[in-house]
């Protein structure tokens, strides 16, 4: 589906870059438009102000039946007169359920969420760019915004208005028109996800008896951008959302919310274009551990186990997270999982690229992680001595180098009889490993020679 | 078998656990791949009783290793003594099957698949089939999902009571609330429903496809259209109309562009399986949407299958079909805004030629080849190029020809490199069909000037196209036209062209062989052997390199009096790969 991509690759697998950077705003339309039809004609109504407060309710509803009607954006040529008719409508009704008391009838809720349902519920085009790289491309805009923004605003404004009744509301907005909200995410028009995301987060506060639903259908997003598209546009915003929401829950947390956290949460960080949400993800992770310290092991061995092999950038990455989460700690906890998180930093630093290296060095620079080092340094010299000490004689980049130095000076001084210890049995540490690693060899060559001369028996070849 | 089991001194399981645990990954990685090693030194016994539990509760690992211990297990029946100890792999197979990880969970599914056949029917419901059961209610969406995979192993070679709860696990997955659970389900609906009764069928699976074809998320109905094929397969003809046709048409407007899509992708299999009277009234005028369809990736799907669409049409009113609802259609998309509509309708387009024959071909279709062989877009072009040889049989290559010369030549400089190989790899067929006249008058002069592009790549490709050439042309066709040319380029100023002489050099000498002894000793080899001369290395041992290849054909007195004292000279060169590759030359002809 991928068309315009694959087709670059096939042709020049340089020029791909260049070539989509020769196109500069791109905007597109919802996929709801199968024919061209007739003219649109509607009827003009007279302005709201216009006519005595009675029938004012009637002729809000009018102006909510008329602003149903979808316009095709992608033809600029076609019923202007109509879309800036249409505008002026729902500019005039935001500033009206923005100021105005009294309109809200109970029959102006059916009307207003199907106003709102067919304007923004619309299957999104398929995308025209392999993976959307934001330093590289630029996002295809919605055609029809200057509808669609309005429509947006004044929903906004209907769900924080005053005489807003969620119990009459609720019959309206439900399972399926959150559900149809969050496929919208999808859509790649930044403002468009802006919006989104004010609309959510009303609805998520208005409403609780859909919190738990949204929180689930949230959750397959999730699990389906990690383990089967890799393809989500918005995940930072809902990621924005799911903070403040972490942020209000009630302790002790729920089985459900840590599941979340590890099952969901966790496994995103797996995802390729983790640094479109990163900051986000880091966030919500930091204030799951904040609420519930216990926390703490099980995700700091998810990192672990999803620590990047392959991309640096990501690697760096994840040093910040966890550095946020070390800020944090209980030393309690710390404790708990000191010996897997030193062996990961240990490797880090020493790292051939240098910005990986770099930022581990850089825990050194942060007095709480210090104080951590310092209390257990008994534990963590042993571990972090072998890899410094080679890196000071071997590093290509003399910046690390230098901070190298720093930490093994700090760790002298912490505990300098370990140092000493440690610098002197270094070189038999050493020879020590070498020759586990060739028993190890030895073993896997016996068992390979015994698997040949079962193999050779049961062919027949050696008598048993 | 004595001894068999294991040698206790020798590999204490310990140390092999040890092995599985060791701290670098990828040393365990490695362990686990050799898995198979360990059990062997362990025996049948002691792999049952104790690798196969410490696998089961103690292996929390990376993904990776996760995955290479899901594929072992599958492989593992006969090293825990054979299918009537197969079950012991059941809990550790069951627990991979509920992991996160897409690719291990899948992996474990397969395994589990592979064994299943090794189970006894009595094993299978007393240990197998509980499994499933348990997967399928599992709490985590990751268990209900692998379940689904399973389903249609068992179901075959189980009672009829237990067939009956098979079946209500997998109505319940199908409307499960996670979606990746129904799009697991719906993705093995085609395949559970042909393991079921034909009743069956009927009763239970139409009605769960009917559901899933109207899942609120368009994920799950696409999968849906892939089902049909399958249960359309099965069902009989009278009864497709009521079962099968409404959901299909359903799908074919659906609202989403992804189910639409899935249906053009899937057009052919479709067309087979509902059958010719369907296809005339329903699928021609599904096939017009899709072709028209607003989406560029529906439009490009369906162009792709233009021309399996019209091969398959009932033979009887095929060609009035094709007139008069299809061809329309197509003479749109060969304007169309979106060049992947266009490039993926003209890898098919040639192929109605002899759908339609002669006469429909020149006056219908051939203005359309023309007008997409002069397209902006040289993937379009190349696309017809490389399929000229349907018409050719239709309508000969004369016709063509005239129109088709500007195309190649502007492709053959067109600034991509990729498309300039492309349409090098076609000169062979073209020149098979054009014939050696013909080739010789317009085409020769561009096969040359690849052969001192700026791209490797098509300079490489070139000194194979002339292999091809050669090939089909004829020796006597080398010695004239191509020879002299390229010895020619021997005396390049640049390096990297004279290397090209020599690279031709080789190719021709394969071709023309021994026949031809003449041409490589009189005109061939005092070119090379003059170039051993070069002053850059790499035009030196490349000759060295050449006069390997050379050498069979020459008669000993040649190798003896011209190659030898020339490599002799090269194995003393200053350059290291020159010395080299001398050497070689030396050895494999025999000269020392």
């Amino acid at each position: 589906m991928r068309l315009s991509a694959l087709a670059a690759q096939v042709l020049d697998g340089f020029s791909r870059k260049s070539v989509r950077k020769a196109k500069q705003k791109r905007s597109q339309s919802s996929s709801q438009f199968r024919s061209q039809g007739k003219p649109i004609e509607l009827t003009p109504l007279p302005l709201l102000k216009d006519v005595p407060a009675p029938e004012q309710p009637e002729l809000f509803l009018k102006k909510l039946q008329q602003c149903c009607t979808v316009f095709d954006f992608m033809d600029t040529l076609s019923d202007l007169k109509m879309k800036e008719y249409k505008r002026s409508t729902l500019n005039e009704l935001v500033d009206y359920v923005t100021v105005s008391r009294g309109y809200l009838t109970e029959q102006a809720y059916p009307e207003v969420v199907k106003m709102v349902s067919h304007n923004i519920f619309r299957t999104l085009p398929p995308s025209d760019s392999n993976e959307f790289d934001p330093e590289e491309d630029e996002p295809t805009l919605e055609a029809s915004w200057p509808h669609l923004q309005l429509v947006y605003e004044f929903f906004i404004r209907f769900l924080e208005s005053q005489e807003f009744q969620p119990s009459i509301a609720k019959k309206y907005i439900d399972q399926k028109f959150v559900l149809q909200l969050l496929e919208l995410f999808d859509s790649e028009d930044p403002r468009e996800r802006d919006y989104l995301k004010t609309v959510l987060h009303r609805i998520y506060g208005k409403f609780l008896g859909l919190r738990a639903f949204i929180r689930k259908q949230i959750n397959n997003i999730f699990l389906r951008f990690v383990y089967e598209t890799e393809h989500f546009n918005g995940v930072a915003e809902l990621l924005e959302i799911l903070g403040s929401i972490i942020n209000g829950f009630a302790l002790p947390l729920k089985a459900e919310h840590k599941q979340f956290l590890v099952k969901v949460l966790i496994p995103l960080h797996t995802v390729r274009s983790l640094s479109l949400f990163h900051a986000q993800l880091a966030y919500c992770i930091v204030q799951f551990l904040e609420k519930d310290p216990t926390l703490t092991e099980p995700v700091i061995r998810g990192l672990l186990k999803f620590w990047p092999k392959t991309c640096s950038q990501k690697e760096v990455m994840f040093l910040g997270e966890l550095e946020e989460i070390l800020d944090v700690i209980e030393p309690t906890q710390f404790v708990k999982i000191q010996e897997p998180l030193f062996k990961q930093i240990s490797r880090c630093v020493s790292s051939p690229h240098f910005q990986v290296a770099e930022r581990a060095l850089y825990y050194w620079n942060n007095e709480y992680i210090m104080s951590l080092i310092e209390e257990n340094s008994s534990v963590i010299l042993p571990i972090m001595f072998a890899s410094l000490y080679r890196i000071s004689k071997e590093h290509w980049n003399p910046a690390i180098v230098a901070l190298v130095y720093n930490v093994l000076k700090a760790f002298m001084e912490m505990n300098s009889t370990l140092f000493d210890e440690l610098t002197a049995t270094y070189k038999s540490d050493r020879q020590r490993e070498k020759k586990k690693e060739k028993e190890r060899e030895e073993l896997w060559k016996k068992l390979e020679d015994l698997e040949l001369k079962r193999g050779l028996r049961s062919d027949g070849i050696i008598p048993t | 078998m004595a001894g068999a089991d294991g040698d206790d001194s020798l590999y204490p399981i310990a140390v092999l656990i040890d092995e599985l645990r060791n701290e670098d990954v990828q040393l365990r990685l490695n362990s686990i791949k050799k898995l198979s090693t360990i059990a062997l030194a362990l025996g049948v016994e002691r792999t049952r009783t104790e690798l196969l539990p410490f696998l089961t509760d103690t292996i929390y690992d990376e993904d990776e290793v996760l995955l290479a211990l899901a594929e072992q297990l599958g492989n593992f029946t006969m090293l825990v003594g054979g299918p009537e100890y197969v079950h012991c792999l059941l809990p550790p197979l069951e627990s991979l099957a509920t992991v996160e990880e897409t690719v291990v969970r899948d992996k474990a599914v397969e395994s589990l698949r592979k064994i299943s056949q090794e189970h006894s029917p009595v094993d299978l419901e007393v240990h197998f089939e509980p499994l499933v059961k348990r997967l399928a209610s599992g709490d985590w969406f990751t268990s209900r999902t692998s379940a689904c995979g399973l389903f249609s192993v068992c179901y075959p070679r189980v009672s009829s009571t237990v067939k009956a709860e098979i079946r209500q696990h997998f109505r319940t997955l199908c409307s499960d609330d996670t979606p990746m659970v129904r799009r697991a389900a719906a993705s093995k609906l085609g395949e559970f429903a042909k393991v079921l009764e034909l009743d069956y069928v009927k009763s239970d699976i139409i009605s769960l496809f009917t559901a899933l074809a109207s899942d609120e998320q368009d994920s799950v109905r696409l999968l849906a259209v892939e089902a049909c094929v399958s249960i359309a397969t099965l069902l009989p003809q009278e009864d497709l109309e009521t079962l099968v046709m409404p959901t299909l048409r359903q799908a074919a407007e659906d609202k989403s562009w992804r189910v639409r899509y899935m249906v053009a992708d899937k057009f052919s299999e479709l067309q087979k399986a509902v059958g010719p009277e369907i296809t005339k009234n329903d699928l021609v005028p599904a096939f017009q949407n899709l072709l028209k369809d607003c989406e560029a990736e529906v439009r490009a799907a369906a162009a792709n299958k233009v021309k399996e669409f019209c091969e398959n049409l009932p033979e009887d009113n095929r060609e009035q079909i094709i007139m008069t609802h299809i061809l329309p259609c197509v003479k749109e998309l060969v304007s169309d805004t979106n060049q992947h509509v266009k490039s993926a309708l003209a890898s098919v387009i040639m192929g109605l030629s002899t759908i339609l024959g002669k006469d429909n071909t020149i006056e219908h279709l051939l203005p359309l080849f023309l007008a997409q062989l002069k397209d902006e877009c040289p993937e379009v072009r190349l696309n017809i190029i490389s399929n000229l040889d349907c018409v050719n049989e239709v309508i000969g290559i004369r016709q063509l020809s005239q129109s088709l010369l500007p195309a190649i030549v502007e492709l053959a400089e067109d600034a991509k490199w990729r498309v300039r190989l492309a349409i090098i790899e076609y000169m062979p067929l073209l020149a098979g069909q054009l014939g050696v006249e013909f080739f010789d008058e317009k085409l020769n002069t561009l096969c040359m000037a690849w052969l001192i592009d700026h791209v490797y790549a098509i300079r490489e490709a070139a000194t194979c196209n002339l292999m091809k050439l050669v090939e089909k042309f004829g020796a006597e066709w080398a010695q004239n036209t191509i020879v002299p040319k390229v010895l020619g380029m021997a005396n390049d100023p640049n390096y990297l062209h004279r290397m090209t002489t020599l690279f031709c050099i080789n190719v021709i000498v394969h071709c023309c062989g021994y026949p031809y002894r003449e041409i490589t000793t009189k005109q061939m080899l005092p070119v090379v052997l003059k170039m051993s001369n070069d002053q850059v290395a790499n035009v030196r041992f490349n000759v060295a390199k050449s006069l390997q290849k050379i050498g069979p054909v020459l008669d000993s007195n040649a190798l003896q009096t011209e190659v030898k004292p020339v490599l002799e000279k090269l194995a003393s060169d200053t350059d290291m790969d020159v010395k080299y590759f001398a050497q070689e030359a030396i050895s494999v002809l025999a000269l020392a």
